[in-house]
């Protein structure tokens, strides 16, 4: 039986925790309670270092050793970032969507920890439904004394309060974020300083993943000793995994880290549909390597520390799997259509780079493309790696340099067509269509 | 009619969400608000916005060419926006995309002849595991529509269309 720390909303009995109600049966808000009226925040902060806790947002840094960073100025802000725009990922909506209030209460407790009295729920604009849904919840948690001033009696204040985006991409970088709710255009800062020094309104500031958050109330009620029951010594904890793409059943699925590729895949997501062979997979969205699915690659365990010595990421565990109908070039086309649009424009190499990978990655596709192109797609890659100011740049390589190296048959069927027969586009596999 | 003049508790409400010294953290929520009416944002707007915001009007227009949810000009009254991307182009949403554009008879971006529906190609909306799938944006907001099929979205355009 798999614990279910983020996604209770799927145990039996707790369907309803999306109603303030429901939630506070569960046992909801005691930990938030505990926290305000009986622990200094200094202890929080001890507790949730204690728990080994690790971002969830991609980085995987100690979330309790983030927030002891915090530079001694006040205001402080804590601010979630449910940004959610990689490629591939749809786990902070469910919580958002099925699991608000534990959510909340997690984001409450870290803004306790943080001495924070004003936290912003940064949301995708395309969370529209999802951001009204939450203000009424915020607004009931004010009617329920939870939230407001002088909570449940004591000195403590907060307020909380939605921030809806706009549809870009870096915005989930934490600094476009703050610029971001700043009214900025975002575009990601130089760092240092980081948050934690000069955030929000240059202020200190806490930046944490929503599934990190929610993480948060389990381990205040349940203790750090218990968490580190759950996952690995490094990576403690579950993660919500979402898999997506030629899986026979694509979804979130909350699991212990260290549970293998081929376990989640072939073991809890039904294989691969049409029982087609797994040809590759992209572990982080279409920001880390792919990787090819070989039998060392399907028994790697799913932690930070593993999936990093093959040469990719977990990142935020958005897996997108392919089967061996689909030609890796094509993939590399679609993430750097990505990139291009997402780039924010700051630098140079990731603005030009990008627009020249799409460029040519077009004409792969077309059947136009001769055997220096694609050594030029390559030095553009080289052109744009390590040169930049944020990691997007690096992302927007990292599909390509992995497609060329892994899987280059893929390229050069395009390269051999077109030589032959210059006027007719390349065959290519075609990409499956969707099962009714 | 100005924003203030329309919607006084909103643009109230909006302001008081971020510190008095900082109005400029307004502007994005402000946005929406001046999109509401006839999904894009007048020029007229953009000018009211910057005063509330104590910012230049260029800041305001920048952040309206920046960020791809805010429109600078008319195009339908709601736009499908199709998610295209890699997961969803794995489970067929590109042939979706087309099929839905054929339906409408008009190209990728373009809108009917009604002028109710422009179609475009989105990346991800963080609803990969229900592809095909696309969000209808109008003054209203944004809805989400998940495991579509072509008939279920000439439903959703006959209803759009007699709108
Ligand atoms: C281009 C880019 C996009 C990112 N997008 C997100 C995102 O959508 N959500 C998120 O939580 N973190 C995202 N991050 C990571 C954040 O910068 C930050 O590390 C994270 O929010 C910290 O929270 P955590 O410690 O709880 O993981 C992104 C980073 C980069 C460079
Ligand atoms: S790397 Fe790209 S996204 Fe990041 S700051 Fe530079 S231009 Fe912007
Ligand atoms: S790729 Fe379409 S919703 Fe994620």
């Amino acid at each position: 039986m798999i614990e279910h720390v983020v996604l209770r909303h799927r145990l039996p009995g707790l369907e309803n925790i999306n109603q303030l109600a429901a939630y506070q049966a569960s046992g909801g808000f005691d930990a938030y309670r505990t926290v305000v009226t009986s622990m200094t925040p200094q202890a929080v902060i001890d507790l949730i270092k204690a728990s080994g806790l690790r971002g969830r947002g991609g980085a995987g840094f100690p979330t309790g050793v983030k927030w002891s960073f915090l530079s001694n100025r006040f205001p402080r802000y804590v601010v979630a970032n449910s940004d959610e725009s990689e490629p591939g990922t749809f786990k902070d909506r469910e919580i958002m969507e099925r699991n608000p209030f534990q959510f909340l209460e997690g984001l409450m407790i870290a803004s306790y920890a943080a001495q924070a009295s004003t936290a912003y729920n940064y949301l995708r604009g395309e969370f529209w439904e999802l951001a009204a849904r939450l203000d009424a919840q915020i607004a009931e948690l004010h009617a329920a004394g939870l939230l407001g001033k002088n909570v449940l009696g004591t000195q403590y204040s907060l307020a909380v309060h939605n921030h809806l985006g706009a549809g870009a991409y870096i915005c989930g970088e934490e600094s476009a974020l703050l610029e971001s709710i700043e009214g900025k255009l975002g575009q990601p800062r130089l760092k240092p300083p980081f948050p934690a020094d000069r955030g929000l309104y240059g202020q200190p500031t806490v930046v944490n993943n929503t599934e990190t958050l929610a993480n948060i109330p389990p381990i205040v009620a349940r203790g750090a000793q218990w968490y580190r029951t759950l996952g690995t010594e490094s990576s403690p904890g579950t993660k919500v995994m979402c898999l997506s793409g030629h899986v026979a059943n694509a979804g979130n699925y909350e699991v212990p880290f260290g549970i293998t590729f081929r376990e989640l895949i072939y073991g809890l997501a039904g294989g691969i549909r049409g029982g087609r062979a797994l040809k590759a997979i992209l572990p982080s969205g279409a920001s880390a390597p792919i990787l090819a699915a070989t039998d060392k690659v399907l028994d790697t365990r799913l932690t930070y520390e593993d999936v990093a010595a093959l040469g990719s990421q977990l990142g935020s565990a958005s897996i997108i799997l392919m089967d061996e109908t689909v030609d890796m070039s094509w993939v590399a086309m679609k993430t750097t259509h990505f990139f291009k649009h997402e780039s924010c424009g700051k630098c140079t190499p990731c603005r030009e780079g990008t627009y020249w990978m799409t460029h040519i990655l077009d004409r792969v596709q077309a059947g136009g493309v001769q055997a220096a192109d694609l050594a030029l797609l390559s030095d553009v890659t080289q052109q744009i790696g390590g040169k930049c100011l944020c990691p997007l740049g690096d992302f927007a390589t990292s599909a390509v340099v992995s497609s060329l190296k892994l899987f280059p048959a893929d390229y050069e069927q395009h390269v051999a067509v077109a030589a032959a027969v210059p006027a007719k586009p390349a065959a290519r596999a075609k990409v499956a269509q969707p099962v009714s | 009619m100005s924003l203030l003049q329309k919607y006084p508790d909103e643009v109230a409400a909006i302001l008081a969400r971020y510190p008095a010294d900082n109005k400029r953290s307004a502007v994005m929520p402000l946005l929406y608000l001046a999109q509401r009416a006839e999904n894009y944002v007048p020029a007229a707007a953009i000018d009211e916005v910057a005063v509330l915001c104590e910012i230049a009007p260029t800041q305001v227009a920048s952040i309206v060419g920046f960020y791809t949810l805010y429109y600078d000009k008319q195009a339908g009254r709601h736009r499908i926006q199709i998610c295209t991307d890699l997961p969803c182009a794995l489970r067929g949403a590109d042939e979706f995309a087309a099929a839905v554009c054929a339906h409408l008879g008009v190209e990728m971006g373009g809108t009917t002849a009604d002028g109710k529906v422009t179609v475009e190609g989105v990346m991800c909306l963080a609803a990969c595991d229900r592809a095909p799938m696309f969000q209808v944006q109008n003054g209203a907001g944004l809805t989400f529509h998940e495991n579509q099929t072509l008939e279920s979205v000439k439903a959703l355009v006959a209803k759009l269309q007699t709108e």
